[in-house]
């Protein structure tokens, strides 16, 4: 692009009186609260404020017909947000963990690794981490089990298939508190004359061997049974996954097998599945990050149950019941860190790949 | 041969229809809870089907505690959907048409904000949105959901506006259009199924999100999962109108993908990036 300087003295005194407008607006309604019916609109008139300003900034940079110039201008405040509320957030948090401020007060005394030792020791976080491990274990088993065989049960071309899969995959349009609190009460672990739930279809089956304690299994077993409603949230997803991974590919590699005069087994055990490996990976990531963050499924399940605790709950009630923000800071750095191991890779390799094409 | 097809088509179906029973069972114990009357509500019958014909006063029961709830989740959840699809596409288009140097790792950067627990950057986030005055109420939850969404919005943008070809745009820049006129007249026309997975996508996610929503609010701006989640754990509330409430809280996203699940699908295929 040629770089034409080319100012228009009453486009740019727009621009100034859109960033005076917006200046001052943001500095009035800073010692102002704007109140319309009783409602507070200071932080909408704040951001507004911020906006013209920024839309000042963008009328004057407009005017250097200068285009990579306006394409960063026009990111920064996504790059700007982002760097602040992730990296910045990150980098403080760390901070935090590195110091020992407990209480509401803020101290941040530096303590060097002092809050991450005492993790480590700590009977609770070790629970949590074993809880993390069970769950992951059980999740991924879970899910890329039932998602590759209700996968390859749809390939079948079969009747009503658009029905099975729509209904294998609406749980997860719920949330993980509504998921919780209802298989809270299917895995209702009542028994004798309350019992109730799964358990009751159990019994009037005269399955009776199959009554469970569910989630409330003693440990570390209990957390195993967390994995059900899970897996049902997300096995369909895992489903559709592997579905695609099936759909990509081509029929003519199927037919050639065939007519070579391999079975359908055989054409799945040495063809598709072999070409269903990235597939594998991709879900192992992703439902591996969110099993590491497990959080809100595990509230509503176990309602701050300590047999069923996770790192997410012990940050939590930490943080904020406990006012020890560095010791959860710690716990939150070291979830980030596990997540990282696992995505990070991933996402070099997604974005390198992409970069060939 | 033919015999053995058809056996094996007996049992595919058999497995689907099993694991069919296993997926439709919470919605199913949850819809028969609630049109039951109070005075057949019973753990011991609690599978059996009413008796007395459809009543619906459990989802009256259930309204009545969670509606406060339901219009805060919605007043977060609109704005939000719409103000984050919005800066996504924006986002999109000039990490898509306008590359520079550096644009590709700027965009990785940004994505991987998807990922990161929040547990990770929770205290600062609460500690900086109370230095803003944002603390409690449903703006401060509304920006942090749409800083938040700025990693998934921008990815299927990108991706969509990458499948968009060149010409077009060289087109424009002949007939003299500029960065904003080709976003106005071109890219953003050629937008409605992407702006339609976005806003579904943040629309579910917003509404089912909990650790922000619990964190941030306070008890009378707190959005439906937060006091779906108190309303488990109280005991004074009657299980059948807890089923109730659940679903109540559920179907928002759950009639979204009834109606619209094949934008649904499409953004769950984005979040993993190469689906």
């Amino acid at each position: 692009m040629t770089r034409r300087f080319n100012l228009r003295w009453t486009v740019v005194f727009a621009a100034l009186v859109l960033m005076l407008i917006g200046i001052f607006s943001v500095n009035f309604l800073t010692q102002t609260p704007l109140k319309i019916a009783g409602t507070d609109y200071t932080s909408i008139g704040l951001l507004l404020g911020g906006l013209i300003f920024y839309a000042g900034i963008i009328v004057i940079v407009n005017q250097f017909e200068n285009e990579k110039l306006l394409t960063i201008a026009l990111l920064l405040p996504s790059i700007v947000a982002v760097a602040v509320f992730v990296y910045g957030f990150i980098a403080w948090s760390t901070r935090v963990s590195l110091s020992k401020w407990k209480g509401l007060l803020p101290d941040y005394t530096f303590v060097g690794l002092q809050q991450y030792i005492n993790l480590f020791n700590d009977r609770r976080f070790t629970i949590d981490i074993r809880n993390t491990v069970v769950f992951t274990i059980g999740f991924l088993i879970g899910c890329i089990v039932i998602g590759l065989g209700l996968a390859i049960l749809l390939d079948q071309k079969l009747k009503g298939e658009a029905l099975f899969r729509g209904i294998f995959l609406f749980p997860m349009s719920i949330s993980f508190i509504a998921s919780g609190v209802v298989w809270g009460w299917l895995m209702n672990p009542a028994t004798g004359s309350r019992i109730t739930g799964i358990n009751l279809i159990f019994q009037s089956l005269g399955l009776d061997f199959l009554i469970s304690k569910w989630h409330t299994t003693s440990p570390p077993w209990g957390m195993a049974f967390t994995v059900i409603p899970a897996v049902w949230q997300l096995s369909g997803f895992t489903m559709a996954l592997y579905l695609g991974g099936i759909r990509s590919i081509s029929e003519e590699i199927r037919e050639a097998a065939r007519v070579d005069g391999a079975s359908e087994t055989q054409i799945y055990r040495h063809i598709i599945l072999p070409l269903l490996q990235p597939v594998t990976l991709s879900a192992i990531i992703i439902l591996g990050h969110m099993s590491l963050k497990i959080f809100d499924l595990i509230v509503a399940l176990g309602n701050k149950d300590l047999r069923l605790d996770v790192p997410g709950i012990y940050m939590w009630t930490t943080t904020f019941d406990g006012t020890n923000y560095a010791q959860g800071a710690a716990i939150g750095i070291i979830m980030l860190l596990s997540v990282a191991v696992l995505v990070v890779p991933y996402l070099v390799y997604s974005i390198r790949t992409e970069a060939e094409i | 041969m033919r015999s053995r097809s058809v056996a094996l088509r007996t049992i595919s179906y058999l497995a689907l229809f099993a694991l069919a029973i296993f997926y439709l069972l919470p919605i199913y114990m949850m819809l028969l809870t609630g049109v039951k009357p109070f005075n057949e509500v019973d753990l011991k019958t609690m599978w059996h089907l009413p008796t007395a014909g459809l009543h619906f006063d459990n989802f009256a029961a259930g309204f009545k505690q969670l509606a406060p709830n339901i219009r805060n989740s919605l007043g977060m959840v609109i704005p939000e959907a719409l103000l984050s699809s919005l800066l996504g596409s924006f986002n999109g288009y000039l990490l898509s048409k306008w590359k520079f140097r550096g644009s590709n790792l700027i965009f990785s950067l940004i994505l991987f904000g998807m990922f990161i627990p929040y547990q990770s950057i929770l205290i600062p986030l609460v500690k900086f949105m109370q230095f803003l005055g944002l603390y409690g109420d449903i703006p401060g939850l509304v920006l942090v959901h749409i800083i938040y969404g700025i990693p998934i919005t921008t990815l299927i943008f990108r991706n969509y506006y990458a499948g968009i070809s060149t010409e077009i745009i060289e087109a424009g820049r002949i007939d003299g259009a500029n960065l904003f006129g080709l976003y106005r007249y071109v890219m953003f026309p050629l937008s409605a199924p992407s702006f339609a997975v976005v806003i579904i996508w943040q629309f579910t996610q917003a509404w089912n999100e909990f650790l922000f929503a619990v964190i941030l609010t306070n008890q009378s701006h707190w959005p439906v999962t937060v006091a779906l989640n108190n309303l488990a754990g109280s005991q004074l509330v009657q299980w059948n109108v807890l089923m109730a409430a659940t679903l109540l809280a559920a179907l928002p996203t759950l009639l979204v993908y009834i109606f619209l699940g094949r934008y649904f699908l499409r953004g769950l295929m984005a979040g993993a990036l190469k689906g």
